[in-house]
């Protein structure tokens, strides 16, 4: 099957959006796109606590998504932005989705389903523990992470994500990654 | 020793250390994507403070929200505060959060539980 970047995106850009992007991922386009968000949530959403849930899960979908992109070697033909990533946000009956999409190494792929699976399978208070272990010792990483991004977004959601990979290439796939709020 | 004051910008968040008051303060919003720089000249007036530190230091955390990044930094900050308060120093926490923001409380609860120094958990109504 061949991985068409359009379908996906369509894909993942149907029903009622509030916000699409797909393109480069850099600091500022970050600073940008929660400017908007947030205005866009004031008006959107009148209950406070679930309106700072969403935002929180905004930053930190988008701030893993910005750390973790691997680049296509040549930056595809013309075909991709540089550290290119996809970024939706939209409203369904009684929830919000987040979802992020990037090109990652295949040699990721294992280690990274073994992470999400283990984080969907913990309770709220396994996951309270993890968080706080990592939190208390582990030291900062070259990218300046703490590898706190999913288990933050699993705490706040009691594990609402869901995830997938798409072959791209002999050594890249698409990930994508969907959060319910 | 000098104080240290930081203008908040929508990413990061206001900062004012006050060595004569023993009164520090941080609030507003932390969720740059390298909190490390942003954070090294509080934790290095931290480090200076502690030489010669006022009898009663009060702390003010009122953040609006903080990314994971930061959640690091603000951690090796209580944990300066830890040693202040072993060094026998009269230490106070005043945790803010807005009315129903159970994820900011549950944050500095598990902050309260990895320091040792007790919070005092204070809710903001509008």
């Amino acid at each position: 099957m061949d991985f068409n970047i359009d379908d996906y995106y369509a894909q993942m850009n149907s029903g009622d959006t509030i916000l699409a992007y797909k393109g480069s991922v850099s600091s500022e386009l970050i600073t940008n796109v929660l400017e908007v968000m947030d205005a866009k949530l004031e008006d959107l959403i009148v209950k406070k606590s679930i309106k700072k849930k969403l935002y929180n899960i905004l930053v930190e979908s988008l701030q893993n998504l910005y750390h973790h992109i691997d680049d296509l070697p040549d930056a595809s033909n013309g075909k991709f932005d540089i550290h290119f990533g996809i970024f939706v946000v939209a409203k369904k009956e009684d929830y919000y989705k987040v979802s992020t999409g990037n090109f990652i190494k295949k040699e990721k792929i294992k280690p990274l389903k073994q992470r999400l699976d283990r984080i969907k399978s913990l309770s709220k208070n396994e996951l309270k523990e993890l968080y706080k272990n990592i939190l208390n010792y582990q030291e900062f990483t070259q990218k300046g992470g703490v590898g706190l991004g999913l288990i933050d977004m699993a705490k706040r959601t009691e594990g609402n994500m869901e995830y997938s990979f798409t072959g791209y290439n002999d050594e890249y796939s698409f990930f994508n990654l969907d959060i319910y709020v | 020793m000098e104080s240290l004051s930081i203008e908040g910008t929508n990413k990061t968040p206001s900062v004012n250390l006050d060595p004569e008051s023993g009164v520090i303060e941080i609030k507003g919003r932390s969720i740059p994507e390298n909190s490390i720089e942003f954070y090294r000249p509080i934790v290095e007036w931290l480090d200076q403070y502690a030489k010669n530190p006022n009898k009663k230091t009060i702390v003010n955390v009122q953040l609006e929200y903080f990314n994971t990044s930061s959640s690091k930094c603000i951690l090796d900050i209580f944990k300066k505060l830890e040693s202040l308060k072993k060094a026998r120093n009269e230490v106070v926490i005043n945790w803010y959060y807005e009315e129903d923001d159970e994820d900011m409380l549950e944050s500095g609860e598990d902050y309260e539980s990895i320091i040792r120094v007790p919070f005092k958990m204070i809710e903001i109504v509008e």
